[in-house]
C-alpha cells in the first residue's frame, strides 16, 4: 500500500542536480537512453546514470518505509479485532505489508545500499515515507476504509509500475500487485458487511471515510505543475502516470463504489463533469500535506519512535543469531581440521 | 533519533519450485544469520499463498553474474545459429507430426 | 456431549489466547523476516481456535457461534493454560506495564509447541471426529511452530551473553507454569473417559526429552520447580487474562448486534 505520493525529495531543498557526463560516460549514456526509450529494461550490472540511481533507491526505499509503517495504523486494530475471521484477514494483511517492505528494500538493495543504511535514513528522519500513515486510525471501520481507499491508490500506482525500466523494482511489483488486489477487496467487503449492520456500524463507516478521504487523495503528491520530479521519472519510465492523472483515475472509480456502499464522499464539489467525461472534486489542503510529509502530522513521531524502537529492541535477537551462526560455522571448521 | 550500531545479517537469495516438475525459479531475497533460517524465513516470506512445494537458499555473495558489458560477445553469437531451432526444417506434410 | 464441548474449548482457548498474544508482535518484530515468521503462528494458532470454537458451537446448539464463544465468555470462563495469556515479558502485576521480551515469547512458544505436537498428534484418533481432523491439520502447523521456536531457543541460548541471560530468565520465568499440563482437569477426565481427549500425564516423558535436549543444546539449565500450580484449565487465571480478554473484546461487546 503506497502511491506514488510520494516520491518527494527525502530533504528539504534538494534538487535533482543536472548531470553533464563526461565524454567518456557520454556513450553509456546513449546506450541507457536507448534502452529506457525501447522500454528496456535495466538490471543491477547494467551501467546507469548515478541520478538514475539514486533516484530509485530514494523511491524504493520510501516505498518501503510506507509499507513498513503502514504496518502501524492497521496493527493498531489487530488486537481488537471484532471477530477472529477479521482478526486472521488483518493480520495476513499487515503481514503482507510487511513483506511488501521486505520486497521492496530487496530490490533497493540491488543499486548497492545495504537494507540498514535504507533503515538508517528512515529512522533518522531523512527519508520519507507516505503522509497517509501518519493519520491515527480511530475507529474498527479505518481497517476497511484503508484496505478500500488506501490500497485502491496504491493499486492505481502499482500496476503501471510493474512495467517501470529497473527490472528489480518491477518485479518486486508484479509480486505486490498480486497480494494488493487482497488488500482491497477485503476493506471493501468489510464495510459492505457493516453497511449492513447497525446505525452504529454504519455511521463508523461514514467516520472513516470523511477522516480519511482528502487524505487519500493528496496521497497522490502533489499537483504535477508542482512536481518537478515527475518529468524525470516519466522520462526514465519509473514513473509511468502523471500525479493528477492518477487522483482522477482514483476519483472517477471510487464514486460509484461509494454509491453502492450506501456512503458519502465528504466533498461538496464533487460532481459529474459531461463535458471532460470525469468528476470535479475540491481543493486539497496542501499546507496540510506538506506539513505531514516534513513530519509534523498528527502521528509522525509515534510512528517513527515506534519503528525506531522495534529496531533497537530487536538489536540483541539479530546479534544473538549472528553470534550463533558464527559459533556453528566455527565449530564446523574445527571438526573439518 | 538515535539508532544502534548497524550489523547485518547476511542476504540470500531465494529460489522456489511452484510445483513437482518445475524447476525453481528466482523469486526474491532476505536476510538471514545462515542457511538453516535463510530457508525458513523463505517459507515464511515467500511460500505465504502456497507457491512453493521446494525452497533453495543461496548466499547473494556466491553468485557470479555476467557481465553486462561482455553481453555482445557472450550472447551474440548464438543469434546466427538459426540451424540448432527446429523450424529451420522443411519436412513434407505427408511426415505428419515430427 | 458436555464433556466433549468443555475439552474443545480448552484446546480453543489455548489457541486464542497464543494467537492474540503472539500477534501483539506484528509491526515491532526483531526484524521484518521475523515479523512475519511470527505473524504465521498466529495466524495458525487462530485458525485453530476457529476450528475448534466452530465444531464445540456446533455441539451446543442454540445458536452459538465461533464469536460468541471468543467473545462473550468473561475470563473465568476461559479454559486456558495460564502460560499462554502471560505478556511477553518477566513477572509483574496485571496492571504493570513493561518492553515485550522476545526471548519470553519464544520459549513460551516452545514450551506449549512441544506438548501440542503430543497433543495433536494423539488427538488424530479421536472418537470426535471433526477433533480429529482438526488434530492432524494442527499437528502439522504445531511442529512448524516447534521448529521455528526451538531454533530461536538454542540461537538465544548459545549466541551471545545478552541472549542467553534473557532465555535463561524466561525459562526461569515460564517453566513453573508448565507444571498445569500435567494436572488432569474434571473436563480432561471427562473426555479422556469418553475417548475424545488425551490423557496429558502420558505425554510427560516425551515432553520431557523435547525440552531437556533443546535446553541442553541451547546451553541453558532447568530450574527446579515447586509451589503452586497454575489453574487456568479449569477457570482460575492469572491477572493477565482479564486485560488481555478486556481488549480482545471490547469491539465485539460494544457493538453486541454488529455483524462483522
Amino acid at each position: 500500500m503506497y502511491t506514488q505520493s510520494f516520491n518527494v525529495p527525502d530533504q528539504a531543498g534538494q534538487k535533482t542536480v543536472a548531470v553533464t557526463p563526461s565524454t567518456e560516460d557520454a556513450e553509456l549514456m546513449a546506450r541507457f537512453d536507448a534502452r529506457i526509450d525501447a522500454d528496456g529494461r535495466i538490471e543491477p550490472q547494467d551501467w546507469m546514470p548515478e541520478a538514475y540511481r539514486k533516484t530509485l533507491v530514494r523511491q524504493i526505499s520510501q516505498h518501503a518505509h510506507s509499507e513498513i509503517v503502514g504496518m502501524l495504523p492497521e496493527g493498531n486494530w489487530i488486537s481488537r479485532a471484532p471477530s477472529l475471521k477479521r482478526k486472521a484477514i488483518l493480520i495476513a494483511k499487515v503481514q503482507d505489508e510487511g513483506g511488501h517492505g521486505l520486497y521492496l528494500y530487496s530490490a533497493a538493495e540491488t543499486l548497492g545500499t545495504s537494507r540498514d543504511q535504507l533503515l538508517e535514513g528512515l529512522h533518522s528522519g531523512k527519508a520519507k515515507y507516505s503522509s497517509i500513515f501518519n493519520y491515527p486510525t480511530l475507529n474498527w471501520a479505518d481497517v476497511g476504509a484503508i484496505g478500500w481507499l488506501v490500497d485502491g491508490a496504491a493499486i492505481m500506482n502499482q500496476i503501471p509500475l510493474c512495467r517501470c525500466s529497473y527490472g528489480p523494482y518491477s518485479r518486486a511489483m508484479v509480486r505486490v500487485c498480486k497480494e494488493e488486489s487482497f488488500h482491497q477487496r477485503q476493506g471493501y467487503e468489510a464495510l459492505l458487511v457493516m453497511m449492513k449492520g447497525t446505525q452504529a456500524q454504519r455511521e463508523m463507516v461514514q467516520d472513516a471515510v470523511n477522516r480519511l478521504w482528502w487524505k487519500c487523495l493528496a496521497m497522490f503528491g502533489p499537483p504535477d505543475a508542482d512536481s518537478p520530479n515527475s518529468a524525470q521519472g516519466m522520462r526514465w519510465g519509473i514513473k509511468r502516470i502523471s500525479n493528477d492523472d492518477l487522483r482522477q483515475k482514483f476519483v472517477d472509480a471510487t464514486v460509484p463504489q461509494a454509491k453502492v456502499l450506501g456512503i458519502t464522499l465528504p466533498d461538496p464539489d464533487l460532481k459529474w463533469n459531461e463535458e471532460r467525461q470525469h468528476y470535479d472534486y475540491g481543493q486539497i489542503d496542501w499546507q496540510e500535506f506538506w506539513d505531514t510529509v516534513e513530519g509534523n502530522g498528527p502521528c509522525n513521531k509515534e510512528r517513527l519512535a515506534t519503528r525506531v524502537k522495534a529496531h533497537n529492541d530487536g538489536q540483541w535477537v539479530r546479534d544473538a543469531a549472528q553470534a550463533y551462526a558464527r559459533k556453528q560455522q566455527e565449530r564446523a571448521m574445527k571438526e573439518a581440521a | 533519533m538515535t539508532t544502534t550500531a548497524l550489523k547485518e545479517w547476511p542476504l540470500w537469495e531465494i529460489f522456489v519450485r511452484s510445483k513437482q516438475g518445475l524447476e525453481h525459479k528466482h523469486c526474491g531475497s532476505l536476510h538471514a544469520a545462515d542457511a538453516s533460517q535463510a530457508l525458513h524465513m523463505a517459507r515464511d516470506v515467500y511460500t505465504r499463498r502456497q507457491e512453493g512445494v521446494s525452497i533453495w537458499v543461496v548466499p547473494s555473495a556466491s553468485i557470479t553474474a555476467s557481465n553486462p558489458d561482455e553481453k555482445g560477445e557472450f550472447f551474440d553469437p548464438a543469434a546466427d545459429k538459426i540451424y540448432r531451432h527446429p523450424t529451420f526444417y522443411e519436412i513434407p506434410d505427408e511426415v505428419g507430426h515430427m | 456431549m458436555s464433556a466433549t464441548i468443555d475439552y474443545l474449548l480448552h484446546l480453543a482457548d489455548n489457541a486464542v489466547v497464543l494467537g492474540q498474544r503472539d500477534a501483539e508482535w506484528c509491526g515491532h518484530g526483531p526484524i521484518l523476516e521475523e515479523d512475519l515468521a511470527l505473524a504465521n503462528v498466529s495466524l495458525d494458532l487462530i485458525g485453530q481456535a476457529r476450528l475448534l470454537y466452530q465444531r464445540a458451537a456446533e455441539l451446543k446448539g442454540d445458536g452459538t457461534t465461533e464469536d460468541k464463544l471468543a467473545y462473550f465468555r468473561d475470563s473465568q470462563e476461559f479454559r486456558n493454560y495460564t502460560l499462554l495469556e502471560l505478556p511477553h515479558h518477566g513477572a509483574l502485576v496485571g496492571y504493570a506495564v513493561a518492553d515485550r521480551d522476545y526471548a519470553t515469547t519464544i520459549v513460551r512458544n516452545f514450551l506449549y509447541s512441544a506438548l501440542m505436537v503430543h497433543v495433536w498428534d494423539a488427538l488424530q484418533t479421536s472418537a470426535d471426529s471433526t477433533l480429529a481432523g482438526i488434530a492432524a491439520k494442527s499437528l502439522k502447523e504445531a511442529t512448524y511452530h516447534l521448529h521455528h521456536s526451538r531454533d530461536w531457543l538454542v540461537r538465544m541460548g548459545d549466541g551471545t551473553d545478552e541472549s542467553h541471560t534473557r532465555a535463561q530468565a524466561a525459562v526461569n520465568h515460564l517453566l513453573p507454569y508448565t507444571e498445569e499440563f500435567w494436572t488432569v482437569s474434571p473436563a480432561e477426565t471427562a473426555a479422556v473417559e469418553a475417548g475424545v481427549g488425551v490423557d496429558v500425564r502420558t505425554l510427560r516423558a516425551a515432553w520431557d526429552a523435547l525440552v531437556n535436549d533443546a535446553l541442553a543444546e541451547a546451553t541453558l539449565t532447568r530450574p527446579q520447580v515447586r509451589g503452586y500450580v497454575p489453574q487456568g484449565k479449569v477457570g482460575l487465571h492469572s491477572e493477565h487474562l482479564g486485560f488481555l480478554l478486556a481488549e480482545m473484546q471490547s469491539l465485539a461487546r460494544a457493538h453486541p448486534d454488529g455483524c462483522w
